[in-house]
């Protein structure tokens, strides 16, 4: 591994302009896979889900799911693509023992959608990502290499071959050059890829989960000395796994590249490996000639040609596209762009929205998901959404608040009872009887306490010092252990005391 | 008792139904044959017995149960190994696949059962039906039964030597380049090349699939009809497969009228290079179909003189992609696995071991064909010529009903002779080759011995894609009238074996 002295990012963007490509492959969620009926469920026993298709038993052939061109075609559509009138599968020949065919079944000169773009905002900024196109292929089977200090197949003993994920559905998202980001353009990968994942899931196609590999990022980098027309010699940074990654993957290669050209270096098209604990790229694969995939229009399939009509009745049927329903949700919520990021952040608009449709008004939703939810999720290290309350319960809680049988610290005693696993909100209530007390039998007797515990406070308060009840009022809360109505407290206290409130 | 194996197969499924013989003893009868001739003949790589005759008793008890039986339920078949059958050896005459059993039925193999057929084994190939001659097996040459030491065509020579020898009624091929045709024209048997897609390829294990065609192989024109109707329709499973009802075949078979129609000769097919006693025969046949009523004319079509250099872009191509998967991973030969060597090394060597020369030949072809660079020069010119080749056919079939041609240049050749000439081989399918890259139909009836070696010769039939039974009707007629002509069939001039 050669140890490169990296030059500051600042210093890379003083001489150099980064020009970027992505390539973002998404595993479809498709109930089957791309040619064949097998199951893509997760986690399932290794070479489970596996059939003579898939597995590229001699005599098997291929299938399209229909299901999967459906997504691709919708895919395009939402990055304002062109969708192809008739277009055909390519085999991609090469050798490895993960694919079943030694030929991956995918698209080559004729992608289903091409010519496409996807706005993403950094910083209030709109940033266009052009779209070169969106094709569709199936994925690999799965090595794992075994014996060896690093999992890679280097000094292993053996290998193990899954192919249970061999033959899953997967469209392959390419833009065309990415220019004119200049220092940003580290974030605007993060945002594309971030933007993309958001596109995929409101669509409703995929999870697009990066850690369970659903979405996965190839980062192609070169620099350019500023003015320069030509672009550079690109690496190519395989597999970025998280949006985290991508942004420093691409701020690394900005920083290498730069170190190397400044020392009169060559770049070496390459692909490199990212790693996650430290941040840098390694040397993978050295391109020496561009590989020969000698790509053929694939014979045991025919060609597929979407018809008009249908594809206009996908394209009138996608759901809002996600910058511009954030920006809607900004506007309806009343938020400010900070209050909205961190919303965002927190991954919280689908739980407030479900909360809200659940009957619970949204500044309520908002306030439970940011607040106590969000807290509790950072200090347990869980996600937001993954916390065992649904957003039913929270809108349920919502209510109760509202109709003055719990007050906000009670809730936060539900909420905790709910995730402790002791049931619904009602049954938390009934189980820790936590209802406001606000039958004035009840609370009569403890404010007769209070007035008799505390006679001084109580003279102010006759003397007119009406804000000088609140003591009083806290005496009561603090005897009831929280659970009385504190207003109808207050009101109890003054009328005790002889004061129009 | 009449010797069973000397039945049609319309006949026997008739016996079968009538109960006059049961399904057991009719493959019993054939069997006994195999055991008796195969080791001369060698069309068989793996005989089945117990399967046959279990398939054989299904058919016993569903009569004997009062159930309908299909049209040839109970009569025994020969397949070409090249179709996987679940629990039964399939080698495609390679040792790369060596000991394979396969885990399913193609489509075709589980419609054969479902018919009542009797599936006596798998018949010798080419290596991957790579071959005019069947001398490319792994597991040595098949014996053309009218003289054991010349070849049966191929590369189904195991399926068509297994009928000319009264091994089996029926057979089953694959016709890509004329591996059904040929072979058929050389051992004076009747072998079809339905339209592209009128077959399942599902199971076929792959040569190259946009030419591979499974099809009927018979010793009678209403026998391979019979066969073509148990095999042919929509298959879910193959995308190439062709979603419409299947032409009237047996019904066309039964004819014997050709009254009317417009036959075209092929100008492009005959003179140099062509036996001059296979000309002979043709031109006998031309004779008889005009006496018949049919209107004959001589037609051109100047692009099939391309149509060889193009097969030997387009197939080979295919081929290298679809053979990629034999990488001794998950099923069949595998070499050098000692621990101590690569997954790649592996493969390597086991490809090495695995593949014989003809397949390497190939793939070598096919690879370079599609390589970076020469695409364009190659593989890209080939489908161009398939393009002329259509428009040359649908110009001619504009003004005929169907072409005619010698099914193949000469009779069958001795083993050896070509062997280590591919150029001279791959001329042997010069007239057979048109139609695998335009996907239309076409079919080799017997029409005589040639005279200067006694060896039959075949006349091809070619139908528009769909019009399969303008074969058989053509077929059927001019089988009908040589034989009465030759006063019986064809094969009763076979020696015996």
């Amino acid at each position: 591994m050669s140890v490169v002295n990296l030059v500051s990012f600042e210093d890379a963007l003083a001489s150099y302009d980064p020009v970027m490509g992505l390539e973002v492959h998404v595993e479809l969620g498709t109930a089957t896979k791309m040619f064949c009926g097998c199951s893509t469920a997760l986690g399932a026993e290794p070479n489970s889900q596996v059939c003579p298709t898939c597995l590229g038993m001699p005599g098997a052939l291929p299938v399209v799911n229909a299901a999967a061109v459906e997504s691709a075609v919708r895919i395009g559509l939402a990055l304002n693509c062109e969708i192809a009138e008739w277009c055909r599968f390519a085999r991609k020949n090469y050798f490895y023992p993960d694919m079943p065919k030694n030929f991956q079944t995918s698209q080559y000169d004729e992608p289903i959608a091409f010519d496409g773009h996807l706005d993403v905002e950094v910083d209030g900024e709109v940033f266009r990502v052009d779209i070169e196109r969106a094709h569709m292929e199936e994925d690999t089977g799965k090595s794992s290499h075994i014996g060896g200090a690093t999992g890679r197949i280097h000094g292993a003993e053996y290998s193990l071959l899954d192919y249970n994920r061999a033959g899953i559905p997967l469209i392959e998202i390419v833009t065309k050059p990415i220019t004119g980001a200049g220092a940003k353009a580290p974030e605007v990968a993060k945002a594309y890829v971030a933007e993309l994942r958001e596109l995929i899931r409101a669509l409703g196609v995929s999870e697009a989960r990066m850690e369970m590999g659903q979405m996965r990022c190839d980062v192609n980098l070169s620099l350019r000395p500023i003015g320069q027309e030509k672009f550079g010699t690109r690496s190519e940074t395989k597999n970025v796994n998280s949006l985290r990654s991508v942004e420093r993957a691409a701020r690394f290669e900005i920083q290498r590249h730069a170190a190397v050209l400044s020392e009169g270096g060559t770049i070496v098209q390459e692909t490199r490996h990212f790693h996650e604990d430290e941040g840098t790229t390694t040397s993978g694969r050295v391109k020496e000639e561009a590989e020969d995939y000698r790509y053929f229009p694939e014979p045991d399939l025919v060609p597929v040609a979407p018809a008009r009509d249908w594809v206009e009745e996908l394209r009138a049927s996608l759901p809002e596209l996600p910058r511009l329903r954030r920006r809607r949700l900004q506007q309806e919520w009343g938020l400010s762009d900070k209050d909205m990021q961190s919303v965002l952040n927190a991954g919280a608009i689908e739980p407030i929205l479900e909360t809200v449709a659940a009957g619970a008004p949204a500044d309520q939703a908002r306030k439970w998901w940011m607040g106590e939810l969000a807290r509790r999720a950072n200090e347990s290290g869980t996600d937001l959404t993954a916390q065992p309350i649904t957003p039913a319960q929270v809108a349920r809680i919502c209510a109760l608040v509202a109709e003055g049988s719990l007050n906000d610290k009670l809730a936060r005693q539900v909420i905790e009872g709910v995730l402790n696993g002791e049931g619904g909100p009602d049954e938390v209530v009934a189980a820790r009887g936590l209802a406001v007390v606000s039958d004035d039998s009840a609370l009569g007797t403890a404010v007769d306490e209070a007035i008799a515990a505390n006679p001084g406070v109580a003279d102010k308060v006759r003397s007119g010092k009406v804000a000088a009840a609140g003591a009083l009022v806290g005496a009561v809360m603090k005897a009831t252990r929280g659970q009385a109505d504190a207003a109808r407290v207050k009101e109890l206290v003054l009328e005790r005391l002889g004061v129009e409130g | 008792m009449a010797d069973l194996t000397r039945y049609t197969a319309a006949e026997t499924a008739a016996a079968v139904a009538s109960g006059d013989v049961s399904a057991v003893e009719v493959a019993q009868a054939h069997l006994d044959r195999i055991a008796a001739v195969d080791e001369k003949v060698h069309a068989f790589l793996h005989v089945d017995t117990e399967g046959a005759l279990a398939a054989a008793r299904a058919v016993d008890d569903r009569r004997a149960r009062g159930e309908e039986l299909g049209p040839l339920a109970g009569v025994p078949l020969a397949l070409k190994d090249v179709f996987t059958t679940k629990g039964v050896p399939t080698t495609c005459g390679s040792k790369i696949l060596e000991g394979w059993v396969p885990p399913y039925d193609a489509t075709l193999t589980r419609r054969l059962k479902e018919a009542g057929v009797v599936i006596l084994g798998k018949t010798n190939m080419d290596e991957f039906a790579m071959g005019s001659s069947t001398e490319n097996s792994a597991y040595g040459p098949t014996g053309n039964p009218w003289d054991l030491s010349r070849i049966p065509g191929g590369s189904g020579g195991g399926s068509s030597a297994a009928l000319a020898a009264f091994e089996a009624p029926l057979a089953i091929g694959t016709d890509t380049g004329g591996s059904i045709r040929q072979p058929g024209a050389v051992t004076g048997t009747v072998g079809v090349k339905p339209t592209y897609g009128a077959v399942s390829r599902y199971g076929l294990v792959a040569f190259s699939s946009s030419l591979d065609q499974g099809g009927p192989c018979a010793r009678t024109v209403l026998d391979a009809a019979l066969l073509h109707e148990a095999i042919a329709g929509h298959d879910p499973l193959d995308s190439t497969s062709i979603d419409a009802p299947v032409p009237p075949v047996v019904e066309a078979a039964r004819m014997r009228d050709v009254r009317g129609m417009r036959v075209g000769v092929v100008k492009e097919f005959g003179g140099e290079g062509y036996q001059p006693g296979v000309m002979q025969r043709f031109h006998e046949a031309v004779e008889l179909l005009r006496g018949l009523g049919a209107e004959v004319v001589e037609v051109s079509c100047p692009s099939f003189t391309l149509a060889l250099p193009a097969y030997y872009l387009i197939a080979p191509s295919e081929a290298s992609s679809n053979l990629a998967r034999f990488d001794a991973m998950r099923y069949g030969l595998r070499v050098g696995d000692d621990g101590t060597r690569s997954a790649e090394d592996v493969t390597a060597l086991t490809r090495e071991a695995g593949f014989g020369p003809e397949v390497k030949r190939r793939i070598m072809l096919g690879t370079y064909a599609l390589s970076s660079g020469y695409y364009d020069a190659y593989y890209g010119s080939a489908q161009k010529v398939r393009t002329l080749i259509s428009r040359d056919f649908d110009a001619a079939f504009a003004g005929v009903d169907v072409l005619i041609s010698p099914t193949t240049p000469t009779t069958a050749f001795p083993i050896g002779e070509r062997a280590d000439d591919p150029m001279a081989m791959y001329l042997a399918d010069l007239c057979t080759i048109p139609s695998n890259l335009a996907g239309n139909a076409a079919m080799s009836v017997p029409c005589g011995l040639a005279p200067e070696d006694n060896l039959p010769v075949g006349l091809q039939i070619i139908a528009p894609a769909m019009a399969d039974d303008r074969l058989y009707r053509v077929g059927g007629a001019v089988e009908a009238a040589f034989t009465e002509k030759w006063g019986h069939p064809l094969l009763e001039e076979a020696p015996a074996l």
